[in-house]
């Protein structure tokens, strides 16, 4: 079952963008949206590319901080990339940079052939093609989960009330919650609350999710039931950058395992390559800490 | 617990001298004489008041009858036209400071910071003669749309405005910084994510010391006293205060007094409820 068809091919002239922003709250009575989903932001060009993100020399700095020192990679449309790497190493920094929850210093970030570091780009149109999920969640805590997830849809695609909502019981079905759509997320589980959270953003109609950490704040029982929704997005071909410790996951689900450390790239490859036979001593020496944390201690510290 | 065996452990406890008097007894005895000195306080009291003086000055009936219904038509009407006008003109101005204040434009947050220091730091009285005479008087023909109305409605809104952008301000920035993010990461623009996100998660925060400012306008509206008001724009302490000195007693005084603990009673009970669902919901 593919909730994701129907994305108008990018470069349709767009309607007016601006004033939409200023709609007063209450059009809620809504019956006659326009179904329509003006997609596809400035770029002409993204029909012809064969990249879903391209990461040109990104560089972040906060202050006096270098946490990004030159970071260069692009991922395939369908392809899924685990980054890890030690904490701090800006893993977290690089993934908010491609949706640019962070500015980047310097370096390009090209988004289904949409350069987005591009002053001129409308960001929030670009975000509407890039889910994110967040360690925390994030989930809207005075709207139902049917409402977290159609909100966006309303307000952002102007998607119709019926429309929106067939959407959101498609995205929650898929997730496994059908049944939780008019609960609170105060009222579910860690677990539950993330697979919410995915089923939101998977309501926009992502063309790229980003995924960080999605599993680090969960009980350890309740891991599984996220990742497992992760891997079936993997399986349908959807095209994933996550941040994650969770080593099985990478290497059974990756397509391609990137190490960071210090704030650039140390090395990438396949699962096996990058954890079954790292080249370099500092992915040697994270992969042991992780995968037997009670050994000796660290010696890596730069 | 490391308790070996009852006998060697209770064999401690009942040893050492007993005090003449133990700290219990002690605390009974100091409450009991509280009692009694209530008690002499309050007989006294009952003995030496001239409860028919009392009565005649603070309860005449007569004299209550006289206030019906304009107590109620007209003076407690407009003591609570003026508070509510004045809380939304409060609360629109205050959102739009609090907005200012958490500007990335640093002059929104200079001119936003000034407001707040320039209407807390003076009497509500200040303000109340500067609307109703500075202004005519500094702009003579302009006029305040609305009448006294108008004038009460900008004096407490200044005023009630100041508090509120404050409160406002920390109810936003209580907001956890990722559902700014998480919005914005759905499509939406910084407008839309602060109005269906933020800004309604803000107000649950903020709904107990709003209710409180409430509060305070209710009894600030009383200033329109100074503002030379018509009879039908009398409210409260004013009506009290015309009729007291019409009457030669105090009876209007004490009844419009009562009206105000009829309102500001009841809310400060709401208040102290919402704060407590608040807590407990944490
Ligand atoms: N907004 C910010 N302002 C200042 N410093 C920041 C900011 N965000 C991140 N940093 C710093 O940048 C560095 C990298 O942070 P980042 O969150 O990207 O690391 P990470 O690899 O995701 O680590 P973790 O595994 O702990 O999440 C850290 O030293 C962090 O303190
Ligand atoms: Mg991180």
């Amino acid at each position: 079952m593919s909730a994701t068809e129907g994305q108008p091919p990018a470069g349709t002239p767009s309607t007016a963008t601006g004033p939409e922003e200023d709609t007063p709250m209450k059009t809620a009575t809504d019956t006659a949206a326009t179904p329509a989903e003006p997609s596809g932001a400035a770029a002409a060009t993204s029909t012809t590319t064969s990249t879903a993100i391209e990461i040109h020399g990104l560089h972040k700095s906060f202050g006096d901080l270098e946490v990004l020192r030159g970071i260069d990679f692009t991922i395939a449309p369908g392809e899924v990339v685990c980054v890890i790497g030690p904490s701090g190493s800006g893993k977290s920094t690089l993934l908010r940079c491609a949706n640019l929850l962070e500015q980047p210093s310097a370096g390009r970030v090209v988004v289904g052939g949409t350069d987005i570091t591009d002053p001129d780009v409308d960001i929030d149109r670009v975000r509407r093609r890039i889910g994110m999920v967040f360690q925390q969640f994030n989930l809207f805590p005075h709207l139902s989960v049917l409402e977290n997830l159609t909100i966006a849809q309303r307000r952002v695609l102007r998607r119709g009330k019926a429309e929106s909502v067939h959407a959101a019981r498609e995205n929650l079905a898929r997730v496994g919650l059908a049944d939780k759509e008019s609960s609170y997320p105060s009222q579910l589980s860690g677990g539950q609350q993330q697979r919410v959270a995915i089923a939101r953003a998977l309501s926009m109609n992502p063309e790229l999710m980003l995924f960080d950490e999605p599993t680090s704040a969960l009980d350890p029982e309740l891991v599984g039931d996220v990742l497992s929704v992760m891997r079936g997005l993997a399986d349908e071909g959807m095209t994933m950058m996550v941040v994650t410790h969770e080593m099985g996951f990478a290497r059974e689900v990756a397509d391609r395992v990137v190490f960071m450390d210090g704030g650039v790239i140390v090395e990438e490859g396949t699962p096996d390559e990058v954890l079954g036979n790292p080249q370099h001593q500092r992915t040697r020496s994270f992969l042991a800490r992780i995968l037997h944390p009670n050994d000796t201690p660290a010696t890596d510290t730069p | 617990m490391t308790t070996q065996t009852p006998a060697a452990d209770a064999a401690p406890a009942e040893a050492g001298p007993r005090p003449a008097l133990s700290p219990r007894r002690r605390r009974r005895l100091v409450q009991g004489a509280q009692y009694v000195i209530l008690a002499a306080a309050v007989a006294a009291l009952v003995s030496l008041a001239d409860w028919q003086q009392l009565q005649h000055q603070f309860l005449q009936l007569s004299v209550a009858r006289r206030m019906f219904p304009d107590l109620l038509t007209v003076a407690l009407a407009n003591t609570v036209l003026y508070t509510l006008s004045g809380f939304g003109v409060g609360l629109v101005l205050g959102l739009v400071i609090a907005l200012m204040r958490l500007s990335s434009v640093a002059p929104y947050r200079w001119i936003a910071s000034v407001y707040i220091e320039i209407f807390r730091g003076l009497p509500a009285l200040l303000i109340f003669i500067f609307i109703g005479v500075g202004v005519p008087l500094a702009f003579p023909g302009t006029a305040i749309p609305g009448g006294v109305y108008g004038q009460v409605a900008l004096a407490l809104g200044l005023v009630a405005a100041a508090y509120m952008a404050e409160t406002i301000r920390a109810g936003i920035q209580a907001v956890p910084r990722g559902q700014l993010e998480a919005a914005r990461t759905l499509g939406m623009s910084h407008g839309l994510a602060m109005r269906s996100i933020v800004i309604p998660q803000a107000f649950r925060v903020i709904v107990p010391p709003l209710t409180n400012e409430l509060v305070l306008l209710f009894k600030d509206s009383s200033l329109v006293l100074f503002l030379g008001v018509s009879l039908e724009t009398r409210e409260l302490t004013k009506f009290g205060r015309d009729l007291a000195s019409e009457t030669a007693n105090t009876t209007p005084i004490f009844v419009a007094g009562l009206c105000y603990l009829l309102i500001t009673v009841p809310l400060g009970y709401l208040v102290r409820r919402l704060e407590a669902r608040h807590a407990k919901a944490r």
